[in-house]
């Protein structure tokens, strides 16, 4: 019961990119196309799940233990850096099918402020590995269906005839107002 | 002097980080909740540029090319890491504010972005202009879209009220925030067009 509250909180009622604006970059950046987007939703997946487990255990067993906490900045950042770089050579090697459906995000991932967010955030609220695990893949979860739902409605806006000075960005940063708009509903729920 | 001028002008209009080339959406959109909140959080971006800034072009000659972002990112962790235990210590009701946003100006890739491809390349002094202009363009657009927000949704300005009780307050909460920076690209999109 406690996974499935972190569950739905995560995804629909606190969702990561409308509701906490983390991972912003990659969600206006990358969300032209659906399967663009499905694939930078499964990176994230893949290392935001990776990077939470790591980040916890270095968490507790390193900068708990020995009293350093205020080294975490320091130590996630690179941690992440460092787990990015090795995904991403450990996949060319052992699965190249899924290193050419990844591959071209993985190094945008490393300045994804949602990875490192997320991390944070298991600390913060106290989860313990498991709950961390679940949070993370909710997270991702709902990173890629906000992801996914926008690039679905970028898709028909270049259809539209928008105002030149609206064109680009600014009517996708409208559209994912709305957006957020439709999601404050789930408010509540929880 | 008329070059070093430009250097910390550009960040304002010309380049804003914010309003044109598009960096650092995630602070924008997730602190600007009141002007105060926006330029807070807009002085400590500033901070850690700037810092980042000179001692990335004081060492650019001693960092072999290969590990240079891993170095860079390490500089930038160490002045965040600052900046949080300073804001703790000094400003705790901002800093709680604030929250998560402050370790994540490590990830804001104008950071980054200025330490790569101006402060590695530079003079200390222009480094250092180069930060300071880009922060505080960056301090202007958070405090600009924080005081719009502000208005609109709850009729002040730097919690000075103008008009008595609520506005629309949607404009405090997450989608304003969106749609508010929307419409300040645009007109910023416009202004930059016309000159």
């Amino acid at each position: 019961m406690e996974y499935i509250i972190i569950i739905i909180s995560a995804i629909f009622v606190n969702n990561i990119v409308l509701a906490q604006f983390l991972g912003i970059c990659p969600f206006v950046g990358v969300s032209n196309k659906i399967s663009t987007s499905l694939g930078m939703g499964g990176a994230v997946l893949f290392v935001m799940t990776l990077a939470t487990i790591v980040t916890w255990l270095i968490q507790t067993y390193i900068l708990s233990a020995f009293g350093i906490q205020f080294l975490q900045t320091i130590a996630f950042i690179l941690v992440i850096a460092a787990l990015v770089q090795m995904v991403e050579i450990i996949l060319k090697k052992v699965s190249p099918g899924l290193y050419q459906a990844l591959g071209v995000f993985l190094p945008l991932i490393t300045t994804n402020c949602a990875v490192l967010g997320v991390a944070i955030l298991t600390i913060q609220k106290d989860y313990n590995l498991m709950e961390g695990v679940v949070f993370a893949i909710a997270n991702a979860g709902g990173f890629a269906l906000a992801m996914w739902i926008f690039a679905g409605i970028r898709e028909h806006l270049e259809l539209m005839e928008v105002p030149p000075i609206m064109r680009g960005v600014p009517i996708a940063l409208v559209v994912a107002g709305i957006l957020a708009l439709a999601f404050m509903g789930f408010t509540g729920i929880v | 002097m008329n070059k070093n001028l430009q250097t910390l002008t550009r960040g304002f209009l010309k380049e804003n980080p914010v309003f044109v080339l598009l960096l650092g959406l995630c602070p924008t959109l997730g602190v600007t909740t009141s002007a105060i909140n926006g330029l807070g959080m807009g002085l400590a971006t500033t901070f850690v540029l700037v810092m980042a800034n000179l001692v990335v072009s004081l060492i650019k000659n001693f960092i072999p090319d290969k590990v240079r972002i891993p170095s860079f990112i390490v500089i930038i962790a160490s002045f965040v890491t600052i900046v949080e235990l300073v804001m703790q210590g000094y400003a705790p009701a901002l800093f709680e504010q604030l929250g998560l946003f402050i370790p994540l100006i490590v990830v804001n890739c104008i950071v980054l972005g200025r330490a790569e491809a101006f402060a590695s390349k530079n003079t200390i002094g222009a480094s250092l202009l180069d930060g300071l202009g880009m922060g505080l363009g960056f301090a202007f657009a958070l405090t600009i879209l924080g005081a719009v927000r502000e208005f609109l949704g709850s009729g002040a300005i730097f919690s000075i009220k103008i008009i008595p009780g609520d506005l629309m307050l949607v404009f405090v909460l997450a989608p304003g925030a969106f749609i508010a920076l929307a419409y300040l690209i645009a007109i910023s999109k416009k202004i930059n067009k016309t000159k």
